[in-house]
């Protein structure tokens, strides 16, 4: 079985957000950069079928050169080999057609990713793959098995779950409890220093959408304190001010 | 401008933030269709025309009983032809948010997802959408001819009109290729308020202790018809199930109230929560971080506070 892993380069989840260049630009400044945490759980779970099935495991980030410490991490965790697209992902679709490129070649029998990238939460690439594609999509996955060929899975709806299978090849996008999150250990970090990791240029896409500007949301007013015994003041202002009741 | 609407039915009527989305579309153009796909009846689909649809396509064939994302595709990038549509709309959902994603790739449209706000009408439409968590927004045009947008709960105010829509049946075009996915079962949380649909929430986080004294929680929001949220720790733990897990790797919610109890208020848990109009934060910890992101806050003891609370609104309620 051939599994790829599509992983975005995201700013750590603590990280402040300011932009930069008249609000076009994200100031990465200070920020900290991480595999995102949905496609670390997509990743742990690939790497878990290719130690109980037996599989090969390609990551695949879209990313200029400075993503490529990611790539390695993941390299540590247990993935074979590495794929870069060098090009600044845009948006939703332009890394969907380069996800989408490069699995042409690749023949994969699963693509797993996370249900959405935590910068820019378009939550759409999964399912853009798949159309490209013409594949079925499934997100977001919290449990997936493979047996004989088909995908058995539960994937998270509003207030519950759904159960649902379907026959390889696939498009997962995948959340927790799909897979504990991995940490690399010694001597995965020594073997990704020289498991392959090939760069290839981008597939022209364009999505028709332009960033114009970026904002901030308005800060937040002081809060009000109410003591304790007073919970009915509580219940008064929540009526009566906020109009919530 | 010709706007579809893709509407989402549970148990044969048209859910809660569908009819956002419907209200979305009426504040853009007076030209709103609406499609729908699987069983209802004709009153409630004509009743969509109170808040703005002047048709309703329905595609009742059983095969779209079930919430198949590439056949309801297929089937909306049809409805969009045949009326001649220039923008599709839905509300971000499990099912509607990839429906609309695949859409757009048969239809080569832009694309916005989390849309927050109605836009100005006009060629090139230049939308609001929540990036980052909701810790920020982008302002972005989509240039193509065909545009479609999934909005997130609260992006458009209801209004209620006078008016009913016509209501026709379209038998769609279904491929087999569409339907390689099998929905075995779902498990449904019943009798309770969705989560991302609540306009209350009452979350709890570790200082609850444990899952036996949810209780008084849950006494909390039946009294304000509110739905039940709790932090990650607490869903890791199973003292929840997984899908009332608020934050950055979970639901994001954006209710008039939110009720935080026992709640530190991570980095990560406020990701989910900062759409909301007002929070409530009850700790007892005053330097607890949630604080300062909170509207009313209240330093004490939740096993002490929460049952006093729950009496004293059910006196105004
Ligand atoms: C990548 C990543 C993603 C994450 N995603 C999420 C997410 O989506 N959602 C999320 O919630 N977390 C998330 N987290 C975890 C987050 O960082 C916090 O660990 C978590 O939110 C803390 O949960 P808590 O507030 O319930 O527990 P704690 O931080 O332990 O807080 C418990 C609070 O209860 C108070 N308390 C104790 N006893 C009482 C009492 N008797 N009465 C009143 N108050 C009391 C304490 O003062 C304390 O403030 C994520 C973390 C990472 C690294």
């Amino acid at each position: 079985m051939k599994i790829l892993v599509c992983i975005s380069h995201v700013p750590d989840t603590t990280s402040r957000i300011n932009f930069t260049d008249n609000n076009t630009r994200f100031d990465t400044t200070g920020v900290q950069f991480i595999v995102g945490p949905y496609d670390d759980y997509a990743l742990a779970r690939a790497v878990e079928l290719k130690e109980s099935l037996g599989a090969s495991v390609t990551v695949l980030n879209i990313g200029t050169a400075d993503t490529e410490p990611t790539l390695r991490k993941a390299l540590a965790i247990g993935a074979d080999d590495a794929i870069r697209v060098n090009a600044q992902p845009v948006d939703s679709y332009f890394v969907a057609a380069q996800i989408a490129a490069q699995a042409r070649e690749g023949n994969y029998d699963l693509i797993l990713m996370g249900r959405e990238s935590i910068d820019y939460n378009g939550g759409v690439v999964h399912a853009m793959v798949g159309e490209l594609l013409g594949m079925p999509s499934v997100s977001p996955v919290m449990k997936l098995d493979i047996e004989g060929g088909i995908a058995k899975m539960a994937r998270e709806i509003e207030g519950g779950k759904e159960y649902l299978e379907a026959p390889l090849p696939l498009v997962l996008g995948c959340q927790e409890p799909i897979a504990e999150w991995k940490i690399p250990n010694m001597r995965g970090i020594m073997s990704a220093r020289t498991k392959p990791l090939k760069v290839v240029e981008a597939v022209p896409a364009d999505s028709g959408v332009q960033l114009k500007q970026y904002e901030l949301p308005p800060p937040k007013g002081a809060v009000k304190m109410i003591p304790a015994d007073h919970v009915e003041e509580l219940v008064r202002l929540l009526k009566n001010e906020a109009k919530v009741l | 401008m010709n706007i579809l609407v893709f509407a989402e039915l549970s148990e044969g009527k048209v859910k809660s933030n569908s009819i956002e989305a419907i209200a979305f579309a009426r504040a853009l153009s007076k030209s709103v269709t609406v499609v729908v796909m699987g069983k209802s009846d004709e009153e409630s689909l004509s009743g969509l025309g109170k808040y703005g649809a002047v048709k309703v396509i329905w595609a009742d064939d059983d095969r779209l009983s079930a919430g198949i994302i590439q056949a309801y595709a297929s089937v909306i990038t049809q409805v969009f032809h045949a009326i001649n549509a220039d923008v599709l709309v839905a509300a971000d959902s499990s099912l509607a948010t990839p429906v609309a994603a695949r859409a757009a790739i048969k239809l080569q449209a832009s694309l916005a997802t989390n849309v927050v706000e109605v836009p100005q009408p006009g060629e090139n439409l230049e939308v609001k959408r929540g990036i980052f968590t909701g810790k920020a927004f982008a302002r972005v045009i989509l240039s193509k001819p065909k545009k479609v947008i999934t909005i997130k709960k609260n992006a458009a105010e209801v209004k209620e009109h006078e008016g009913s829509a016509t209501v026709e049946r379209f038998s769609p075009q279904l491929n087999d290729a569409d339907f390689k996915i099998r929905i075995l079962s779902s498990e449904k949380a019943t009798g309770h308020i969705l989560l991302p649909e609540a306009d209350i929430v009452v979350s709890g986080g570790r200082g609850m202790k444990g899952p036996e004294h949810w209780g008084m929680l849950e006494e909390l929001a039946r009294v304000l018809n509110a739905a039940t949220g709790c932090s990650k720790p607490v869903s890791d733990m199973g003292w929840r199930p997984h899908h009332e897990h608020v934050g950055q790797t979970g639901v994001k919610v954006a209710p008039q109230l939110y009720i935080a109890v026992g709640i530190s208020g991570a980095i990560q848990h406020l990701a989910g929560v900062n759409s909301s109009k007002c929070i409530v934060v009850i700790n007892k910890d005053p330097d607890a971080p949630f604080f300062k992101a909170a509207d009313y806050g209240i330093v004490g003891d939740a096993f002490e506070i929460i049952p006093k609370l729950t009496e004293a609104i059910k006196a105004v309620r």
